[in-house]
């Protein structure tokens, strides 16, 4: 099986990151996508407006119709030689919400379900409030796969945990095992956002997570499918602030699109470190400590609705 | 007094029960019909979950257990407390135990079938039950729960029918009024059995034998009942003493539930004669030891909480403690689950029939409270901020398809002592013979039923 090397990889991840605006046109050229000519403004992280445009962000709908990259039966397997990770710079989140709405794009959730989250965080009452994306883990300790009776929610050898959710039989002992609220359960029949491509077309693999199912649980997956693909999860893409960067501890290499990072000495010259390390977990998620931040934390309450707001009452600003 | 066989007092014994046995009265049929009726509504509500899917229940993301999981700790416990109680009356071979065995015995099949059917509303997915066969992987304490319930249910099938052929044997042999298929029914399953002294010896060995093995099997069971919370990372539930503490409350409500079930069949099936103040008196006095030490237990968990203060557990407290979240539930819990049967009990005039039961229903009911906050109080304590606006998301409200599926429980429980008290003798016949046997000085190896 033909591997993806870490070249190709960080290439691909760069160019999927929409912000190194040099053959970004050319290379969507390669990729069969036609310019619309409409512009999209984007800010990279040192604090450059870009333009970038429209048809680059449609990206993952054209990659979803080019179906999945393995058959379902093989979405056990992880990919091999990797070792994903995820690194959160929380000094440059300003809740923009964009890996959200991506994430729930990506996997046809309706609004109020998110698989990621961004919490507003105040460790204590002297430290400053600050923005918390929080998605699965996919710990290589987890709780969840402990305690699955029925081997519907496993751990790759690749760092994955992920559902199937044609065996999943719905106890939520899952949901209960994560310390982290990760998991969301499926209460009803599934509903499908407008607006989306259509997903009677899609096969059911645990990499793309889609079609949902009624009585099952759910969770953030990491996008695997893409990954396959040698393109970054949505939710990396669709930052306008570089929070997110993936990418495989094995090559400890990880990029945010427009950096690509040494793993190791981006965990070091920031003192990287795990949410709740003590809970023995063991997160493949590495969060940077939300110190030199880019933005103040009240531009996070901007542009949300009413009720989003409200998520927020209880948190002391001062 | 002229001197009886002891064919002649096990008749005489079911006489006692004749009523029951033979009449299927009006009074009958009204309470089968009321009580089907509860289980109907029941199964409307559960096929209204099945057509809709769980958000017809009030449970959501975060509070992902509800009603369903405190009533399976509920009634999978007085199962395993049927089965131990029974088997420790057993073994001591008092007297005074005698008469109730068999209630506990029966109260120990009922409630494990009832109670597993309560974590099957849990799962979201009904028609993939066959999952557990095809995957199950041994890891998951719900798999050990899946073995256990297996293992407990066999085990206490046969603990009941192994005693229960003596008196089968000795009905179809009686002059009871009944149709050809229930002779037939009694034949069949007292396999011959003659009451010889051969088989009355080999019967009382394998009767010891079953009881000395539930004994250790229920604590084993009902810890695995209490590490499918006890092994995860939650506060409240993420303790060392959740396993002694299931084994303890589990015994405590059945108890309470047996004092019920004497209070119930004594009244309504006139047994005054072999049910009376005695056993009143004893499961009441063994309720307070209970009590004591489920209060023991009990302050010794939330103290050790409370005083560390440990962040989530400080939470937890907190929940309990406020009288606008669990405050007047936990006070509740604990007043009439500990106080209440130490006071009643301390003091001698109260140690009547009526006190004692109304004492043992207060504190069942709160020990049915507290399996409620045992599960929903820790849900709603999330590690991270659960800051979501949908309020049946941060706060768990029951609604009326689980309050009907509870009471459907409730119903069958009640329905199937009545129904079997129509084809068994709601107390062994042959227990309470040999009493009487023996307070005549026969000797019940004289003789055997025919």
């Amino acid at each position: 099986m033909k591997t993806n090397t870490r070249r190709d990889f960080i290439k691909k991840g760069a160019a999927a990151g929409v912000i190194s605006a040099v053959g970004v046109t050319a290379w969507l050229k390669t990729q069969g996508i036609e310019e619309t000519g409409e512009k999209v403004k984007l800010l990279t992280q040192d604090g450059q407006l870009v333009e970038v445009d429209k048809a680059f962000m449609k990206l993952h709908a054209q990659v979803e119709s080019e179906g999945l990259a393995i058959k379902p039966a093989g979405g056990r397997e992880g990919i091999p030689g990797k070792k994903f990770v995820m690194v959160v710079d929380l000094g440059r989140c300003k809740n923009a919400r964009k890996c959200v709405t991506a994430c729930q794009k990506m996997h046809y959730l309706p609004e109020d379900n998110e698989w990621l989250k961004v919490k507003l965080m105040k460790d204590n009452e002297m430290s400053a409030p600050y923005w918390f994306p929080k998605m699965c883990f996919h710990c290589d300790n987890p709780p969840c796969v402990k305690v699955c009776p029925v081997d519907a929610t496993f751990k790759r050898s690749d760092g994955l945990v992920l559902i199937d959710n044609e065996q999943c039989i719905g106890c939520k002992f899952c949901m209960v095992a994560c310390p982290y609220s990760t998991r969301v359960f499926n209460w009803d029949e599934p509903e499908i956002p407008e607006g989306l491509p259509p997903i009677e077309h899609k096969e059911y693999s645990p990499e793309s997570s889609v079609p949902r199912q009624i009585g099952t649980v759910e969770k953030c997956d990491f996008c695997p499918d893409m990954v396959r693909k040698g393109m970054l999860p949505d939710c990396v893409t669709a930052c306008p602030n570089g929070v997110f960067y993936f990418g495989d501890e094995n090559e400890d290499a990880v990029t945010n699109g427009d950096e690509t990072v040494r793993l190791s000495e981006l965990l070091r010259d920031k003192a990287g470190y795990r949410f709740m390390e003590d809970l023995g977990t063991k997160p493949r998620v590495y969060y940077l400590p939300p110190s030199d931040r880019m933005f103040p934390v009240e531009r996070g309450f901007k542009n949300l609705t009413e009720e989003q707001n409200a998520r927020f009452k209880d948190v002391d600003l001062n | 007094m002229s001197l009886m066989s002891f064919k002649e007092i096990t008749q005489q014994t079911l006489a006692d029960f004749k009523p029951q046995l033979e009449k299927f009265t009006k009074k009958d049929w009204l309470w089968t019909l009321s009580l089907s009726a509860v289980i109907l509504w029941g199964a409307y509500a559960l096929y209204r979950q099945i057509t809709q899917g769980e958000i017809v229940t009030g449970m959501r993301d975060n509070v992902v257990w509800g009603l369903y999981i405190a009533n399976f700790i509920f009634f999978i416990g007085l199962s395993y407390a049927g089965a131990i109680i029974s088997a420790i009356l057993h073994l001591l071979n008092v007297d005074w135990g005698k008469p109730i065995i068999r209630m506990a015995k029966l109260m120990t099949i009922f409630t494990v079938v009832i109670g597993p059917i309560f974590i099957l509303l849990c799962m979201g997915r009904l028609d993939r039950l066959h999952h557990l066969f095809l995957y199950l992987r041994l890891q998951s304490p719900i798999s050990w729960d899946v073995i256990a319930i297996a293992t407990f249910f066999v085990g206490a099938l046969l603990y009941l029918y192994v005693s229960v052929v003596r008196d089968f044997s000795i009905l179809r042999t009686s002059d009871l009024k009944m149709s050809k298929t229930r002779k037939k029914f009694y034949k069949f399953f007292s396999l011959g059995y003659r009451n010889t002294p051969k088989q009355k010896k080999k019967l009382m060995l394998s009767l010891k034998i079953i009881a000395l093995i539930m004994i250790p099997t229920v604590v084993v069971v009902s810890s695995v009942l209490s590490w499918i919370f006890g092994l995860t990372l939650r506060p409240g539930w993420h303790s060392t003493i959740f396993g002694p503490y299931f084994v303890l409350a589990s015994i405590y409500s059945g108890v309470g539930v047996l004092i019920l079930l004497m209070y119930y069949f004594r009244k309504y099936q006139h047994l005054t004669k072999y049910i009376t103040i005695k056993q009143f008196k004893y499961m009441g006095y063994l309720m307070v030891i209970l009590a004591a030490t489920y209060g023991y237990f009990t302050f010794s968990e939330y103290f050790t909480d409370w005083y560390s203060s440990e962040k989530w557990s400080s939470e937890l407290i907190h929940k309990l403690f406020s009288w606008d979240e669990f405050g007047g539930l936990f006070l509740f819990a604990n007043l009439g689950g500990i106080a209440l049967p130490l006071i009643v009990m301390a003091i001698p005039k109260w140690r009547t029939i009526n006190a004692i039961t109304i004492v043992a229903g207060v504190m069942v009911l709160a020990m049915w409270v507290k399996r409620y906050l045992i599960v929903i109080p820790t849900l709603e304590t999330t590690l991270l901020p659960m800051q979501d606006t949908r309020v049946e998301y941060t706060n768990y409200s029951a609604t009326w398809v689980e309050w009907a599926l509870t009471f459907a429980g409730i119903a069958a429980f009640i329905l199937m002592f009545r129904l079997a008290s129509k084809v068994m003798p709601i107390l062994p016949v042959w227990a309470n013979s040999e009493i009487i046997a023996k307070e005549n000085t026969i000797d019940p190896k004289s003789s055997a039923h025919v």
